[in-house]
């Protein structure tokens, strides 16, 4: 009744290849937005400091994971190292280029990121499926072992750690360092987070999307077709990682303030697979599902708990919150390969012939 | 169904949105971040344990500090500075009087925003050496000691044994450390130190993802065969290196650990042959203080505890007593300070900067003997105050030789440069604008 499409005519090739074709979409995405640009005007600071600017960095990073385990079907387990790579160039080029605005340094440093993504990209292009998963597995540790043993990534640090510098632009506007408002940097991810999103989405669903999906499906097939699995694939990593990277130094630039290595360990390449397996494989949206539901359960348990007068300690939370992500994993591999996007999308079929279901 | 369930979905995210709990004006809120879970659980359990247990105990005895409940909430951290940056986002907009990240990845994390928060950071013992430092970082306590003053401490220690200075020229040091921040801070120290007294440094860095298989660290150890071995450790990592040493046959007393490489369970892992090992120490061992006592009869009897009571009162759960102690004593003056019995944060950082805790104090705290008096200053947030050697019998740690104190006259200099150059690569570093109330 209220989400339907007919009697929508598409008139025009441009109104008919639209991201959003039907008005009701549309009209959500404008809710979305609208409620995206009046948080920071209500929430707390904890609300946008702790919980939407991570968010939405681990959306963009597991946005890149999925263009190249979802889209382009190379499992890649170095999501981690990927990200640190971006971290620590945008770190030296602005220590650099102080003057620079680091918005720019930021997407700047997606392209190292992307250059040595290509670079361990390269045997995806002999090997498959879980083989490629631990030749990406030697990236991550190879890259977590330069971040340590190269000093001159750090500056020199006696602590080993990068630390943010506080930076301006726009005018005097504080964007990193711990004196940037949580507002200030909110907007700034979100500003970079829907822009590449947006261009992603134009990706994928273009010639160079699709040549993805085909290697993805099938790739003798693709080849037989004309697609050059060289370029497909080292596409692929490329554009993966440089979301990744940008993900990496929003992460550090705009969340953390400062860094250690063992920021992007194996741990956080796992936690952004989870993300992806959670929010559905292939779908750009379940990223955005993925990194809000393994992002915000553990917040959610720790304030959700207490308030409905259960007292436990701080260390079973996330014991719960361990349990509940591995059971879920488990259930949506067994029950929902694709993940939240895919019940997304069910509920969006089933309110189309709402309240009148057949079939 | 589905649809259900995304409606449900829907509405907890929207309940998360006004779950942020504001603080109750009548209560002192001591957030404590822990770690009982991950690799380091370990030591964080027993320090977790010692903590809480001594301001619960200040609670049920004596109804909160002047009247004033204590409203302890912990945090758990997992030694995960990810986590650690959230734990301090969340309790920062809840009152939050003091923090104690209880890692030095954490501590260096919260330095530049405590002075922009203004919440003062109290990482007693460990973080940022020249943290010190008052003018610079008012903001951040170390007391009663640095890990400067802690290498500083361990080679003076080591010299006494040789008979003087002369007689540690060409002698080869080790040094075994967690390749984090934590392990990396005492570096520059000890540089300096081999260079001013002509010892060899040897660095042996254990990755904190294989602390737990250190065979190549110790495989290089036999083949250098160094004088001294010294290790800074945290977690899993301590007893596995105590293992490896005895494995070894390294002389185990020759082999020294920062204090927080002293838990009890680090040194069981090498068990009767670990006899002799030895860490730095600034607080009583043991449970024969009143203090302990009361904590035994007010929160472990009356089930408010977590600990294991074969676990009660061991090195490291006196360690985080001490730490509470150093937090209550610092809302204690704030209160004094201000005469108000509810105070803010920055009544707190006043208080912890004119912390002097006397004999008297002691005595009255029934800690006689337990701790040695201590005085933090607005220049010196450290205090960098004496510090003895326990050791390892078997069974239990043993205090063996006297307080001494480390090399102050060589450390201080040091820690003021150190503090010059995180201002110079961290521009434009706040100025401190607290007032001082020393004087």
């Amino acid at each position: 009744m209220l989400y339907r499409e007919s009697g929508q005519y598409k008139t025009s090739y441009i109104s008919d290849q639209s991201i959003f074709p039907i008005r009701e979409d549309r009209i959500g995405m404008m809710i979305i937005g609208v409620i995206a640009i009046a948080i920071p005007f209500v929430a707390s600071d904890f609300f946008l400091n702790a919980i939407m600017t991570p968010f939405l960095i681990l959306a963009l990073a597991a946005i890149g994971l999925n263009i190249l385990t979802g889209y382009a079907g190379q499992l890649s387990l170095g999501t981690g190292a990927f990200m640190g790579v971006g971290a620590y160039s945008c770190y030296k080029l602005t220590t650099i280029f102080p003057d620079v605005n680091i918005i720019i340094l930021v997407l700047l440093s997606g392209l190292f990121s992307a250059g040595i993504g290509v670079i361990f990209g390269l045997p995806s292009l002999r090997i498959k499926g879980l083989y490629l998963a631990v030749t990406t597995l030697a990236a991550q540790f190879f890259l977590e072992w330069c971040f340590i043993r190269i000093p001159w990534l750090y500056n020199y640090n006696a602590s080993g750690a990068i630390e943010v510098p506080e930076r301006r632009g726009f005018g005097d506007i504080i964007l990193t360092g711990p004196a940037a408002g949580a507002m200030t940097q909110y907007f700034v991810v979100l500003g970079i987070v829907v822009v590449v999103t947006l261009a992603v989405k134009n990706i994928v669903r273009g010639r160079i999307g699709r040549q993805w999906m085909m290697i993805r499906d099938m790739d003798i097939a693709a080849e037989l077709m004309g697609v050059r699995p060289l370029t497909a694939k080292l596409s692929a990593f490329a554009v993966s990682s440089y979301l990744c990277g940008v993900a990496g130094a929003m992460f550090i630039f705009f969340y953390l303030g400062a860094a250690e290595p063992s920021a992007f360990s194996i741990t956080l390449s796992f936690q952004i697979l989870f993300m992806v397996i959670l929010g559905g494989l292939g779908s750009l949206v379940g990223s955005y599902f993925g990194a809000a539901f393994i992002w915000g359960l553990p917040i959610v348990l720790r304030a959700v708990l207490p308030a409905m007068g259960i007292d436990i300690g701080a260390e079973t939370v996330f014991h719960i919150a361990t349990m509940v992500v591995g059971a879920l994993i488990i259930f949506f591999l067994i029950v929902e390969p694709h993940g939240l996007a895919r019940l997304w999308s069910l509920g969006k079929e089933k309110l189309r012939v709402w309240p009148f279901p057949y079939g | 169904m589905r649809l259900k369930r995304l409606i449900a979905g829907t509405i907890l995210a929207g309940t998360l949105a006004g779950a942020a709990l504001p603080a109750f004006a009548d209560e002192l809120f001591v957030p404590l971040f822990s770690y009982r879970t991950g690799p380091y659980a370990g030591s964080g359990i027993p320090i977790a344990n010692g903590m809480h247990d001594y301001l619960t105990m200040l609670n049920e005895r004596d109804g909160g500090i002047n009247g004033v409940k204590i409203k302890v909430e912990e945090c758990e951290t997992g030694y995960d500075t990810q986590k650690g940056v959230e734990c301090y986002e969340q309790v920062k907009g809840n009152g939050a009087l003091v923090i104690s990240p209880y890692s030095t990845g954490i501590t260096l994390q919260v330095i530049p925003k405590a002075s922009v928060d203004k919440i003062p950071v109290l990482s007693m013992a460990y973080g940022l050496s020249a943290a010190a430092e008052g003018n610079t970082f008012p903001w951040v306590f170390n007391p009663p000691d640095t890990y400067w003053d802690g290498a500083s401490a361990i080679i003076t220690d080591i010299t006494r044994r040789e008979g003087g200075a002369e007689a540690m020229k060409g002698k080869k040091i080790g040094y075994i450390f967690l390749d984090a921040g934590y392990g990396r801070e005492a570096i520059p120290l000890l540089e300096q130190l081999s260079k001013d007294m002509g010892f060899e440094l040897l660095q042996y860095p254990v990755p904190g993802k294989e602390m737990q298989n250190q065979a190549s660290q110790w495989l290089n150890i036999r083949r250098d065969k160094p004088d001294y071995m010294v290790m800074w450790g945290w977690g899993a990592m301590n007893p596995t290196a105590v293992k490896e040493a005895t494995k070894i046959r390294y002389p185990m007393d020759k082999f020294y650990g920062v204090w927080w490489s002293g838990g009890n369970d680090d040194a069981a892992a090498g068990g009767e042959a670990a006899k002799g090992y030895r860490t730095l120490n600034f607080h009583g061992v043991g449970a024969d203080y009143p203090f302990i006592a009361d904590i035994k009869k007010y929160v472990v009897d009356a089930g408010k505890s977590q600990v294991d009571p074969a676990k009660f009162a061991d090195n490291l759960y006196n360690r985080g007593v001490y730490n509470s102690m150093l937090i209550a004593e610092g809302i204690r003056r704030a209160q004094e300070l201000t005469g108000k019995t509810v105070i803010d944060a920055t009544d707190m950082r006043a208080g912890l900067e004119n912390l002097d805790i006397t004999e008297e104090r002691l005595k009255e705290m029934g800690m006689e003997g337990f701790a040695l008096p201590m005085k933090l200053s607005c220049e010196d947030h450290s205090g960098h105050h004496k510090v003895y050697v326990v050791e390892w019998d078997g069974k239990d740690w043993q205090k063996s030789g006297d307080w001494f104190s480390p090399d102050v006259d060589m450390v201080k200099p040091l820690l003021k440069k150190a503090a010059e150059e995180y201002v110079a690569s961290n521009a434009p570093w706040p100025e401190r604008t607290e007032p001082c109330l020393n004087n």
